[in-house]
């Protein structure tokens, strides 16, 4: 199809507490992605990067900065802020541009150093920002992702033994991930075990903030079969889509949700319309789908994302789950990276990790984690701010 | 509550009267209801009203999903000390087809709830400043007496 470009490179540096600054992450998963194209930094013709975030708002440039510390050598730069969707909007930004015509060969590349301590809003007395207003009132992050767990128990009949098995699941395949943060498996007792943070989620069902960067070298067919490449996995589509109005379900840091109230208006689940403009434009369905790799922020969530992604009607990620069809030897593995789980969460650079995980799925290079013949693969992510994305890539 | 005089947490969200309700406002070319309140642009997308109303959204409206909080909030919030875990609800409102999330009051804890509960809108503090007692709003099962819970 005329609308593809080609993934020719993948890299990644490991996911930690490294504490150093984020551009090291980012050089070296630049690096990698393009000593596994095979092709020279002079060939890229665009950087695309995902800005660092601070307190959920653009920190540092990206596209400039990850450029000049590879070496100017004059190409175009891009610096996209998407929140959690930033990666996916600099993989857009770069597509877009190769689809122009404007450059063969870009870089897309994300990387982010957690900042230290609590996340929390500025001091003072701040009621015009909801941020401050949510906190002072006494509601914090895990809030949200308890309300929608807990949701799931009352309305589908989730238990928390399901949760559990989402995190032995994740934990058992990431590690046997080199790139992962944790890379230790973890019993349903396990969980068990750890701290009640925000019922029904525990600490062990929510994920950490990390270091970590990914890269990509994306490029036009006729590059990639220029270099004998034209078999590489291709991106799809990419779905970058704002909510719809209303939106139903209540999202960090608001207080409350929009109101349906006016004639014509219906409520709308973001997370769920993500992806469908990204069946849409690859013209392929959930049917269709070998594995995906989607945003984990907590273990119940996981399950919001298989109805998301319509792999399972709402309401049965549970049974898919029991059946062990969401586990890599199953229907339809999920997070055979590991997830966030064992990850841990860097923003800018985590919705390429997916696609990086995607593309060594698809190459067949994945080793003890590979999902057996898979051809079509999609992510899902969603953050601050009305950003969410949904990227498919197939070969 | 101590004697101390009381004053909203947040100025102008809620009215402080014996049956309080959240301030809203409402758009007065399609009727979409906004809290906090919004007054300049609307978020319908079929509407490009520049009016608004305030309105005092309903007292009540049923569980749309809940948890609690196990571990003391960073600043701005004020915790007791020692530290009293809370519980926290989403609630429906079935005229304004909305949710708003609120503390639930002392006493009711995650075991107490179901999501589709009926639930009623109440004052509490929230903490105490040396001068005064702030208060904010809270959710309250509904009993079948009328809520004196
Ligand atoms: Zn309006």
């Amino acid at each position: 199809m005329s609308g593809e470009v080609a993934i020719i490179g993948a890299g990644m540096h490991p996911w930690g507490k490294w504490g150093r600054n984020f551009v090291e992450y980012g050089v070296a998963a630049a690096r990698e992605a393009l000593a596994d194209a095979g092709i020279p930094w002079r060939d890229v013709g665009y950087v695309s990067g995902g800005a660092t975030v601070r307190c959920g708002y653009p920190g540092y440039v990206a596209g400039a900065t990850f450029a000049q510390a590879l070496g100017w050598q004059g190409c175009e730069v891009n610096t996209s802020y998407a929140a959690c969707a930033s990666g996916s909007q600099a993989l857009a930004a770069a597509r877009n541009k190769i689809l122009a015509g404007e450059c063969e060969v870009a870089l897309v590349v994300g990387a982010d150093t957690t900042p230290k301590g609590f996340l929390a809003p500025a001091g003072g007395y701040r009621p015009e920002d909801p941020d401050w207003v949510r906190f002072y009132l006494g509601i914090t992050n895990p809030t949200y992702f308890a309300l929608y767990a807990r949701r799931r128990m009352d309305v589908y009949g989730d238990t928390l033994e399901d949760f559990a098995a989402v995190k032995v699941k994740n934990a058992a395949i990431g590690s046997k991930n080199p790139r992962a943060r944790y890379r230790k498996c973890f019993s349903a007792e396990d969980v068990a075990a750890s701290a009640m943070v925000a019922d029904p989620l525990r600490l062990m069902d929510i994920c950490a903030t990390s270091d970590g960067g990914a890269a990509l070298i994306v490029c036009s067919l006729d590059y990639a079969k220029r270099i004998g490449k034209g078999d590489a996995p291709r991106v799809a589509a990419i779905s970058t889509v704002t909510p719809s109005f209303a939106s139903a379900v209540v999202e960090m840091p608001d207080i409350a949700t929009d109101s349906a109230a006016a004639a014509g208006i219906d409520a709308h689940s973001f997370r769920a319309s993500l992806p469908m403009k990204a069946y849409e434009e690859a013209g392929i369905g959930p049917e269709d789908v070998d594995v995906a790799e989607v945003y984990d922020l907590s273990t119940a969530l996981e399950l919001d994302w298989i109805e998301d992604l319509q792999l399972a009607p709402r309401g049965e990620a549970a049974q898919l789950l029991r059946r062990g069809d969401t586990a890599v030897g199953g229907k339809i593995p999920v997070n055979p990276s590991g997830g966030l789980a064992c990850f841990g969460e860097a923003v800018p650079a985590q919705a390429l990790a997916q696609v990086c995980e995607l593309t060594w799925q698809l190459r067949g290079e994945c080793g003890d984690r590979q999902v057996e013949g898979a051809r079509v693969g999609i992510t899902a992510n969603q953050g601050l701010f009305g950003h969410g994305s949904s990227v498919i890539v197939k070969r | 509550m101590s004697s101390k005089p009381v004053q909203p947490a947040i100025e102008g969200w809620f009215t402080l009267s014996d049956t309080p309700q959240l301030i809203g406002s409402q758009c007065c070319g399609c009727g979409t209801y906004f809290f906090p309140k919004q007054d300049h642009y609307c978020k319908n997308p079929d509407c490009d009203s520049t009016e608004f109303q305030e309105a005092l959204l309903s007292p009540r409206g049923r569980i749309w999903s809940y948890t609690n909080a196990c571990y003391k909030p960073p600043a701005p919030f004020v915790a007791e000390e020692p530290f009293e875990p809370y519980a926290i609800a989403a609630v429906e409102l079935e005229k304004e087809r909305m949710t708003v999330l609120g503390q639930v009051v002392k006493g009711v804890g995650v075991e107490d709830l179901k999501v589709g509960m009926e639930m009623e809108l109440v004052l509490e503090t929230l903490h105490e400043t040396d001068e005064d007692t702030k208060v904010t709003w809270k959710w309250r099962p509904v009993t079948d007496n009328g809520g004196q819970g």
